[in-house]
């Protein structure tokens, strides 16, 4: 690779700089370049010498972007942003209240389906035990046809708490799932909210 | 090397490469070549850093039909040399401190 291509790519590596940087510092690199070859280099040599266009850039920006990131983490909440915020706070905070009972409401309600299907579950399988054991006691007893559908029954209570189960730890895992996502996400909102804020 | 104590000698480095007479960028780094490996990128912003902290000044002038820059020292920067100087006493007792029990073990 030539100077002239070094260059070109380098340039187009930087564009995400300020031109002024940039044509600094191509001038910097170009004369570097001139004078290697001064020295009895060829282009080729002198460029490769300098090292792969994609590295350089990337130390490049990598240097850039540090004094950036000093600044942007030093910079605070405007006085009179918060001025504002602590005297709309009548109105935002109300809202701010309903929004939480709002939220809250909704993942109660949600868990009170899980609840609820979980009663389900051990109701049936309290059946299917109450069932078994009810319907053992009446056969011994003599009352063998009512004992053996008892019994019955008592299975098909069985084999539904089975199917029951399956379906009440699914739900349950969705809804923990859901719970979790949707509390994660709320916070991020709200952080990337407060730095977008403080930010202007 | 830790990365804040490069940088600092680092500094040091290009100041001194300059301190006799003015000196260009390729210049730089063959006179610092036997002592320390220096990339162009990494003495671009030694530059322009101790440019703003006013340690160098810069001047364009031709040369073989071309420009090119030349960096010269100022009085913080030849300071800043002889601050080096006596902090590097100070430096060589810390290191003396710090591998005292190896050499008293060893």
């Amino acid at each position: 690779m030539d100077k002239r291509d070094f260059l070109a790519l380098l340039r187009v590596r930087l564009s995400d700089l300020p031109q002024a940087d940039i044509d600094e510092r191509l001038n910097f690199y170009s004369e570097i370049i001139d004078d290697y070859v001064e020295e009895g280099l060829t282009e080729d040599e002198a460029v490769s010498r300098i090292g792969a266009v994609n590295a350089v850039a990337a130390q490049i920006l990598a240097e850039a972007s540090l004094p950036q990131a000093d600044e942007s983490s030093k910079k605070s909440c405007n006085p009179w942003k918060i001025t504002v915020i602590v005297l709309t706070s009548p109105i935002w905070l109300s809202l701010l209240v309903s929004a939480v009972a709002v939220a809250v409401s909704v993942f109660v309600s949600l868990w009170a389906v899980i609840i609820s299907l979980w009663s389900v579950f051990i109701t049936l399988s309290a059946c299917a035990v109450a069932g078994i054991a009810g319907g053992v006691a009446l056969s011994f007893s003599g009352n063998i046809t009512p004992g053996i559908a008892m019994i019955g029954a008592g299975l098909v209570c069985g084999g539904l708490a089975i199917f029951t189960f399956y379906g009440c730890k699914a739900a349950t895992r969705g809804t923990i799932l859901l719970t979790k996502n949707l509390v994660t996400s709320t916070i991020n909102r709200l952080r990337r909210k407060e730095a977008a804020q403080c930010e202007n | 090397m830790d990365v804040q104590l490069k940088r600092g000698l680092l500094d040091i480095c290009v100041l001194a490469a300059i301190k006799d007479d003015d000196s260009y960028g390729y210049k730089i780094i063959r006179d610092m070549k036997p002592y320390i490996a220096l990339s162009e990128s990494t003495l671009y912003t030694i530059l322009k850093r101790l440019e703003t902290a006013q340690m160098l000044t810069v001047r364009t002038a031709q040369h073989g039909g071309r420009l090119r820059k030349y960096y010269h020292i100022t009085h913080k920067g030849l300071k800043r040399i002889e601050d080096f100087r006596s902090e590097w006493d100070e430096m060589l007792s810390i290191y003396r401190f710090v591998t005292k029990e190896d050499s008293e073990n060893g």
